[in-house]
């Protein structure tokens, strides 16, 4: 008799681990808060560093999905307990199903930019987040809407809810840095007089073809890089954000006006996953992210036998890092199944 | 002496604020445009690591660079004269920057400019 697994989150990571596992014989339901598929993927325009769209990759992610997996669309699961050798995993409106080994493939929440409210975001009108340009870069309407005229000069924020003790996330959020990189690129194919700015503390370029990218950037688009971290933003009388840096680099104090800010929201934990590691018991870490059993050779194992976790429910990561640990995961998961027949 | 007299021993601390939207920033472009690697500096400093001026002298190839790129041009033209252009620079720069062209651009623009 198949073996049953449930998947939480069908986002890239929970497709992918749903896919394998499914092919490898085993009955699987992927189980999705919202109505679709695909999690946070569905609202990036493109993608770094080939730049291709974010449909492109989720489409080829649908065709590896046979349809003797089931999904189950708006649950959201709100408790996973173990039973007698089983797991019985119930969502908010009372669904439950039985379960011989769960994945949490429960992904991240972006950082809300509200809590820098030293940064203005909700505030002023001409500060938004990447999760908002990434938007704006879908609609394909440009940036005319929101400013009534063309940009002259646009600025990046780099770690806003990221390396931060006072957002209460000390970790780094890995794709923020290349994505800035990216959307900066892109706003200079829309808009090639602009001027672009990053604001950066370090930059991470640790991908393949992430530095590429930065030397393009420089190269062939002019982008400028300025190594210091906001203190706060505030408005001018005509609509304009003034930010205040210290130019570490050159070790004084800079102010510049933009007419658009850009703050990079990194990832965080979301609380309801956090609240259930808690409930279970399972290992803490120093932020709301799941805890594997070992970081390097058990990176898909909690304590809990039969209780998996894959891509960025146990932190950030990249598309690529994000698809090959489903990808373990569910190397894992079948090994596990196999011995407890 | 008087003057500080008179002001009770206080004085006015001069703004040490890059105001980049009042700067110059017409160098830039014009030293860019004569040599891009203006623009491909990481201010990594490996420049200035090994020249021979910064080590007798405050100079600094990769800080005029920066100064530069932000339009803090006060004093620039006289300091940027102090490089001798022999290339060390250029062999150890990690971005490949024709770095003794870039000086080179940067003291013609300056003083085109008459800064
Ligand atoms: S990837 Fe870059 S922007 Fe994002 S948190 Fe890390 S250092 Fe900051
Ligand atoms: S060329 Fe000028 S800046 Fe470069 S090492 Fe020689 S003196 Fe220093
Ligand atoms: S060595 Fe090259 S990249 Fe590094 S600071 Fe000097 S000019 Fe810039």
């Amino acid at each position: 008799m198949s073996k049953h697994v449930a998947v939480v989150g069908a986002g890239i990571a929970g497709i992918e681990a749903a896919s394998i596992l499914n092919a490898m014989g085993h009955s699987i339901t992927l189980i999705e808060k919202n109505e679709i598929l695909g999690g946070h993927i569905n609202h990036w325009h493109q993608l770094f560093p080939n730049r291709r769209q974010g449909r492109d990759l989720l489409e080829k992610l649908y065709e590896k999905m046979d349809d003797s997996i089931q999904v189950q669309y708006g649950k959201e699961i709100t408790s996973i307990k173990p039973f007698s050798g089983k797991f019985i995993v119930t969502a908010a409106d009372g669904w439950v199903t039985n379960a011989d080994a769960v994945l949490m493939a429960t992904g991240f929440d972006l950082f809300d930019a509200h809590k820098k409210e030293e940064y203005g975001y909700g505030i002023y009108d001409h500060v938004i987040t990447s999760a908002d340009l990434e938007e704006i870069f879908i609609q394909g309407e440009g940036l005319n809407p929101r400013l009534g005229k063309d940009p002259q000069r646009i600025g990046f924020i780099h770690c806003v809810g990221s390396r931060d003790e006072k957002a209460g996330n000390i970790y780094c959020s890995k794709v923020c840095c290349i994505t800035a990189v990216k959307q900066a690129i892109e706003i200079k194919e829309l808009y090639p007089s602009v001027e672009v700015y990053c604001f950066y503390m370090d930059l991470r370029m640790f991908g393949r073809h992430y530095e590429e990218l930065y030397q393009e950037a420089q190269e062939k688009h002019n982008i400028q890089f300025i190594r210091g971290r906001l203190s706060e933003a505030s408005e001018n009388k005509q609509g304009g954000v003034v930010v205040k840096v210290e130019d570490t680099l050159l070790g004084k104090p800079l102010k510049l006006t933009l007419d658009l800010l850009v703050l990079m929201s990194g990832m965080v934990a979301p609380v309801a996953v956090t609240n259930m590691r808690d409930k279970l018991g399972l290992a803490k870490v120093d932020d709301g992210f799941l805890k594997p059993v070992d970081p390097h050779t058990q990176a898909n194992l909690s304590e809990l036998p039969g209780f998996f976790m894959a891509g960025t429910a146990t932190g950030p990561k990249t598309i690529t890092d994000t698809l090959t640990d489903a990808r373990s995961a569910a190397l894992e998961i079948d090994r596990f199944l196999k011995e407890i027949i | 002496m008087q003057d500080s007299a008179s002001r009770f021993g206080y004085f006015v601390s001069p703004d040490r604020q890059i105001d980049f939207d009042r700067n110059n920033h017409e160098v830039a472009s014009k030293v860019a445009a004569a040599e891009p690697g203006l623009n491909w500096c990481i201010s990594c400093g490996t420049c200035a690591a090994t020249c021979t001026a910064a080590k007798f002298t405050d100079f600094s190839l990769r800080r005029i660079i920066l100064q530069v790129k932000r339009g803090e041009l006060k004093g620039l033209a006289r300091e940027a004269q102090k490089c001798m252009l022999c290339g060390k620079c250029q062999l150890v720069c990690p971005r490949g920057i024709s770095t003794r062209n870039l000086i080179l651009q940067i003291n013609r623009v300056l003083q085109s400019e008459n800064l």
